[in-house]
């Protein structure tokens, strides 16, 4: 197993722990800030639209839409590969922020922007579960 | 109270090593040879510089890359910088070396900048290190290669505007044109719009040959005040407007995919220059993906949102059309060495503003605008240069 090519995994960092520690129990969490309500994502030791330092994780529905996609028909590297063609696209969620993940669970040709999206689970290792998107039921 | 640079230097020489694949010499040796070409083209000697700025070369990096150019050559500067902006750093380290020469720090400032992506690294590792442009643990585990960040914003621009696979195309075939009359160029073959969609799908909507190349070469410049200008043997060319936009840094974080900061910087670089994109005779625009052309021809004024594609492929932006743009034929089709890439557009801009480019020289080129984008959609630097007619 060891000489397989490893896809990029996250470099997990005190700020992000807890974001990839709720992957793990497959629960998608973003922070939302006290002071005035915005949620955001990629973590943050402050909220960007009040600056206040009083941000908490909250959790999610898992529901979004596509913002924008592409079909990668040329992996990024030979660990990607086995998986071409695979769609990269960017999730608005339904709580406002965007995240950048993959649609799986449907034929790459048939995803739109628009398309209603739920976030699926995949185990990568003891540490990284990833969150990804199909599409909603 | 800050003091407009409109006009207050100029660039006097101006050289490109050979590009392409370029075996023979590795990405330090193309640096210092642009260097001492664009010396030789501004008809000083090395001695005469007291200002060096670089971008560090991914094949053969420094931790210090500036300072090390600095002492293989043996100058001293009294202004030495490694800037780093991706594809915006050239139009970026032009502004702060006018704002140094502005400021009293130095009178004559190299930049020069050179890389071997295609012959001084593999092809797996040009790849990677291109692709770690991402997010480390937002963006890069979904396994985007650098053509698919930029699908992304083309996929949107397509769904919010009705801009068509053939739209993209047609920015393909126009810099491919410029680049037929670039003895330089690296391809030179002409293509149609249905070449570029017969051509390989990389990352939906965009084909092989609505990317860039992967190059080897480099180019420098050689800057200096406007009273020190009219000393050198060339005609001086004129920077009369800069500007830059930082929007984000990662495609994710984007607040918008369609409109990108090139519209603060184009805001910037025209109240400086007191002009408009009408004025424009001649425009550079980066163009390491055909739909980033069409997002700048739109945020930088030279047609409506949405606008770009039909603007494109009614030819405006070929030769002899309304705005010639990538007159030496662009990353599309010159060369694309990775971060120096436009230098080669701000190098032929001086030839075109000289009325030196040959076969392909604009009629009656006074204004040109340069524009560069780093990261993805990220940083841009637009900057607008004149000859002595509008300096």
């Amino acid at each position: 197993m060891s000489d397989l090519p490893s896809k990029m995994m996250p470099p997990i960092s005190p700020e992000t722990a807890e974001y990839w520690a709720a992957c793990k129990r497959r629960e998608l969490v973003v922070q939302r800030c006290t002071s005035c309500g915005a949620h955001q994502f990629y973590p943050r030791v402050l909220c960007t639209a009040c600056s206040a330092r009083t941000v908490e994780w909250v959790g999610v529905t898992g529901r979004g839409t596509v913002r924008s996609f592409t079909v990668v028909r040329r992996a990024v590297s030979e660990a990607y590969a086995p998986e071409v063609p695979y769609v990269v696209a960017l999730i608005a969620l339904a709580e406002g922020p965007t995240m950048m993940s993959n649609v799986v669970g449907c034929a790459p040709e048939s995803v739109r922007i628009g398309m209603p999206v739920q976030v699926v689970f995949e185990d990568w290792s003891e540490t990284v579960t990833v969150p990804k998107f199909a599409p909603a039921a | 109270m800050s003091r407009s640079l409109r006009g207050r230097t100029a660039i006097v020489g101006a050289a490109d090593t050979e590009v392409g694949v370029i075996k023979h010499m590795g990405a330090t040796q193309l640096c210092i040879e642009a260097i001492l070409r664009a010396l030789a083209d501004a008809g000083i000697g090395k001695d005469e510089v007291d200002g060096l700025v670089t971008c560090n070369s991914m094949a053969e990096p420094y931790m210090y890359h500036a300072e090390t150019i600095a002492e293989y050559l043996q100058i001293f500067p009294s202004y030495c910088v490694s800037a780093g902006a991706g594809g915006g750093t050239t139009f970026t380290a032009l502004h702060q070396a006018a704002s140094a020469i502005e400021s009293g720090l130095c009178h004559t400032v190299v930049i020069a900048m050179a890389d071997s992506l295609r012959s001084g690294m593999t092809r797996e590792k040009a790849l990677a290190m291109q692709s770690s442009t991402g997010h480390p643990q937002f963006e890069r585990p979904y396994g985007p290669p650098v053509p698919g960040y930029y699908a992304l914003i083309a996929q949107a621009h397509m769904h919010e505007y009705g801009t068509t696979s053939e739209h993209l195309a047609a920015v393909a075939v126009s810099t491919r044109q410029h680049a037929m009359r670039n003895p330089a160029a690296q391809m030179r073959t002409p293509i149609t719009v249905e070449d570029v969609l017969a051509s390989r799908l990389i990352a939906d909507p965009l084909h092989l040959l609505d990317c860039s190349l992967v190059s080897d070469g480099g180019a420098a410049i050689v800057l200096t005040s406007r009273e020190r200008a009219v000393d050198f043997k060339q005609r001086p060319v004129y920077l009369l407007g800069v500007g830059e936009g930082h929007g984000h840094e990662h495609i994710s974080a984007a607040r918008s995919l369609t409109t990108s900061a090139a519209a603060d910087a184009g805001r910037r670089a025209y109240a400086m220059a007191g002009v408009g994109p009408r004025d424009i005779g001649l425009a550079q625009l980066y163009d390491c993906f055909t739909p980033v052309v069409l997002i700048e021809l739109e945020d930088l004024g030279f047609c409506a949102k949405g606008e770009a594609g039909p603007f494109v492929a009614a030819g405006h932006t070929a030769p002899g059309g309304s705005l010639p743009v990538n007159t030496h034929g662009g990353l599309l089709s010159h060369t694309h060495p990775g971060n120096p890439g436009s230098m080669f557009a701000l190098t032929e801009t001086v030839l075109q503003l000289r009325g030196q480019a040959g076969e392909r020289q604009v009629p009656k080129a006074d204004l040109a605008l340069v524009h560069a984008q780093g990261g993805i959609m990220s940083s841009h630097c637009t900057i607008i240069l004149g000859s002595e007619a509008t300096a």
